[in-house]
C-alpha cells in the first residue's frame, strides 16, 4: 500500500521534468535529431506494448508490426473519411488496434510460446500485403496522412520535424505514464503472476484466459498508437512501412533493454535509433558499397540480439539487480 | 474437368515443398522442442551455396545435394553453437528465449547473406522442362520441374521414414525426442542424437529451399513465406509427426491452389492464417498428433 502511494506521489514529478526536459532537447539539437527523436518516441512506444504483453503477461508476439498497421491505417481511414483532428485519429488508431487485438488475444491466450509465436509471425507477413488488395486501403502507393502544420505563434523556422518531435515525444511520455501506471496496477501484478506460474495464477483466482486476452487488448492498443506515430513520421500509411522487420526490431528493441522493464524501453529505442546512425558511418569506412550500407544494420542488430540472448537474457538492468540481491 | 485436375498437381507441388519445409520444423520441434525460426535463414544459405555451384559447374544435379550437406552442416553447427547453450538456462524468459534466439539468427544469417551475396534477385534454371504437360488439347500448368518437386520430396519422406522407423539412429532420434533422460540411460548421446536430428532438418529444409527457387528466385528473404507456409503445415499435421507434416503441406498446398483457382487470387494468405488458427482452436495437437498438452 505504502509503495503504491508513494509511486503515484513521484510518477508526475518524474514525467513532468522529463517532458520539460525533451522540450530543452527538442530546441537544443538540429534537425535530423529531431527526427531521430521522433523516430525513438515511436519506438518507446511499440517496446512498452511488447514490455506489457511479453515482459508482464508472458504471451510473445512476432506480429506487432502488423498491429501497429492497423493502428496506422486507422488513423488514416478516420482522418480521410470523418475528417477528425489528430487527436482523435490517434484514439482512433488505438481503438481499432485494440479490437484487432482482442479477437487475436482470444486465440493467442490458448496457444503457448512457439505457436503463438508462429501465428503472430503469420499474421505479420501476410496482413501488411492484404493493403494491396483493397482499393479503400490505397494499394501500394499507400494514403497520405495529414499533420496540421505547426502553429503560426512558434516562429516561421520552426521545423516540421520539430514539430513531429514534439507530438511524438508527448505521446510517448503519456504512454509511458499511463502504462506504467498500468502495470504497477493490480494487472500488472496478476500478470506476472500468469506469467510466473499459470496454475498457481488460478489457483490465487484469477481469470488466466481473460486476463491474457486483456493484455493482448491493451498492448494492441499501444502499439497502435505506435503504428499512428510511425505514420505521422512518415506523413503517410503504406504496406511497405509495416514490413516483417518492423516486427523484429520491436522485438529485439525490447529484448535488448529486457522485456521485463519498461525503463528499458527508453534504451532500447535509442539502441534501435543508433544502429542504423552507427552502421551508416561504419559502412563509409568500410567503402561503402551498397550491400554493405543495406546489411550492415540487420547484421549489428541481430548480432546484439543472440548476444543478449546468451549474456543477459534478462537484459542488462536486470543482470545488476540480481547481483546486488 | 481438367481445370481442376491441373489445380490439383499444382497444389500437389507446391505442397510436397511446404512439406519439406514442415518437415524441416518437425524434425528439430521433436528433437529441441523449438520452433526454429531460423530455418528460412538455413535454407537461404544453403541454396545460395547450391546456387553458387551452379553458378560455377553448372550442374543442378550436382547442386541439390551439395545443398542438402551444406544445410546438414549448418543445422549441427547452429545446434552446437547456439541451441544448445539455451537449453540449459532457465528463468523468467526461458519460455521465450528460443524464439528469441532463432529469430535472432534468421536476421544474422540473412543479412550476412545479403553482405556476401548482395540484395539483388539471382535465379537457379529449372534442370528439367518447366513447360507444362499437354492434357488432350490443353496444356496445363504442371510440368516435368513439378513432377521432379513431388518426386523429390516423396523420397526424402520415404528416406526418413526409413531412418526413423528402421535403423538404429533412428531408434536413438525418436528415444532422445521423447525421454531423454531414459535414453541417456541407455547409453544414447542424446547431444549429439540431437545436433543429428538439427542436421537432417537443414537438410530437408535447403532441399525445400532449392527446390523453390526456380519459381520464386532467391534474395536474403525470399523464403519468409515459406517459413510461415511451412510452419502452417507443420501445424496442420500435428508438429510431433513426420508423416503428419508431409501430409500437412499437401493439404494445405492443394487447399490455397484451390482458393487461387476458383475464388480469389488476394484470398489465399488470409485463408491460410484463419486455416492455421482454426486447427489450433479446434484440433491444437493436428491431425496426426497425439492429444497432449500445447505447453511446450
Amino acid at each position: 500500500m505504502h509503495k503504491g502511494f508513494s509511486a503515484l506521489r513521484k510518477r508526475p514529478v518524474i514525467f513532468t521534468l522529463s517532458g520539460v526536459a525533451l522540450y530543452l532537447l527538442s530546441n537544443w539539437v538540429d534537425e535530423l535529431r529531431n527526427f531521430q527523436g521522433a523516430t525513438a518516441a515511436v519506438y518507446i512506444v511499440a517496446i512498452a506494448s511488447i514490455v506489457l504483453l511479453t515482459g508482464y503477461s508472458g504471451q510473445i508476439s512476432l506480429g506487432h508490426g502488423a498491429i501497429m498497421a492497423v493502428g496506422g491505417y486507422a488513423a488514416v481511414l478516420s482522418q480521410k473519411y470523418w475528417h477528425v483532428n489528430l487527436l482523435l485519429t490517434f484514439i482512433a488508431a488505438v481503438l481499432a488496434a485494440a479490437f484487432f487485438g482482442a479477437i487475436l488475444g482470444f486465440a493467442a491466450a490458448r496457444l503457448s510460446g512457439p505457436y503463438l509465436a508462429g501465428t503472430t509471425l503469420a499474421l505479420a507477413v501476410g496482413l501488411p500485403s492484404l493493403a494491396d488488395q483493397f482499393h479503400i486501403l490505397g494499394g501500394e502507393q499507400g494514403l497520405p496522412y495529414n499533420v496540421p502544420q505547426p502553429p503560426a505563434s512558434l516562429g516561421a523556422d520552426f521545423t516540421q520535424y520539430h514539430w513531429f518531435f514534439w507530438i511524438t515525444g508527448s505521446a510517448a511520455l503519456l504512454m509511458v505514464w499511463a502504462t506504467q501506471n498500468i502495470l504497477g496496477s493490480r494487472y500488472g501484478r496478476q500478470w506476472r503472476a500468469i506469467r510466473s506460474n499459470p496454475t498457481a495464477a488460478a489457483l490465487a483466482g484469477i481469470h488466466v484466459g481473460r486476463l491474457k486476452v486483456l493484455a493482448f487488448t491493451v498492448s494492441s492498443g499501444i502499439a497502435g498508437l505506435a503504428g499512428a506515430l510511425l505514420v505521422l513520421t512518415l506523413n503517410l500509411v503504406t504496406p511497405s512501412a509495416f514490413p516483417l522487420s518492423l516486427s523484429f526490431t520491436v522485438v529485439t528493441g525490447a529484448v535488448l533493454a529486457g522485456v521485463g522493464s519498461l525503463r528499458g524501453s527508453i534504451i532500447g529505442a535509442v539502441v534501435l535509433v543508433a544502429i542504423p546512425e552507427l552502421s551508416d558511418s561504419l559502412a563509409t569506412k568500410l567503402g561503402g558499397a551498397e550491400r554493405v550500407s543495406a546489411n550492415l544494420p540487420g547484421l549489428i542488430t541481430a548480432v546484439l540480439l543472440i548476444l543478449t540472448v546468451l549474456f543477459f537474457p534478462e537484459g542488462p538492468l536486470r543482470r545488476r539487480i540480481k547481483k546486488s540481491k | 474437368m481438367i481445370r481442376l485436375i491441373s489445380t490439383l498437381l499444382i497444389g500437389l507441388s507446391s505442397g510436397a515443398i511446404y512439406a519439406m519445409m514442415a518437415l524441416a520444423l518437425v524434425l528439430v520441434w521433436r528433437s529441441t522442442r523449438v520452433v526454429n525460426f531460423a530455418q528460412a535463414g538455413q535454407a537461404i544459405l544453403s541454396t545460395y551455396i547450391g546456387y553458387e555451384v551452379i553458378v560455377h559447374v553448372n550442374n543442378y544435379w550436382l547442386a541439390l545435394p551439395i545443398a542438402a550437406i551444406a544445410g546438414a552442416f549448418i543445422g549441427a553447427v547452429v545446434d552446437a553453437l547456439l541451441i544448445r547453450r539455451l537449453s540449459q538456462s532457465t528463468g523468467p524468459s526461458a519460455g521465450i528465449r528460443p524464439v528469441i534466439a532463432t529469430l535472432g539468427l534468421l536476421g544474422l544469417i540473412s543479412s550476412t547473406v545479403g553482405l556476401i551475396w548482395g540484395n539483388d534477385l539471382k535465379r537457379i534454371p529449372t534442370p528439367v522442362g518447366s513447360r507444362g504437360y499437354t492434357l488432350g488439347h490443353t496444356t496445363i500448368p504442371f510440368s516435368p520441374y513439378n513432377l521432379l518437386i513431388v518426386a523429390t520430396a516423396a523420397f526424402v519422406m520415404l528416406l526418413f521414414a526409413v531412418i526413423f522407423q528402421r535403423t538404429n539412429l533412428g531408434l536413438a532420434l525418436r528415444a532422445s525426442a521423447f525421454a531423454p533422460e531414459t535414453a541417456r540411460l541407455a547409453g544414447v548421446r542424446v547431444d549429439r542424437t540431437r545436433t543429428i536430428g538439427w542436421a537432417f532438418a537443414g537438410a530437408a529444409g535447403a532441399i525445400a529451399g532449392v527446390m523453390i527457387t526456380p519459381q520464386n528466385a532467391l534474395s536474403p528473404n525470399s523464403m519468409d513465406l515459406l517459413l510461415v507456409l511451412g510452419f502452417v503445415a507443420a501445424v496442420i499435421g500435428g508438429l510431433d509427426s513426420l508423416i503428419g507434416a508431409g501430409l500437412g503441406g499437401i493439404v494445405l498446398g492443394v487447399g490455397l491452389a484451390l482458393i487461387l483457382e476458383y475464388v480469389s487470387t488476394s484470398l489465399a494468405f488470409p485463408a491460410a492464417f484463419i486455416v492455421l488458427i482454426l486447427v489450433l482452436l479446434v484440433r491444437p495437437q493436428g491431425l496426426l498428433g497425439k492429444v497432449r498438452s500445447r505447453d511446450a
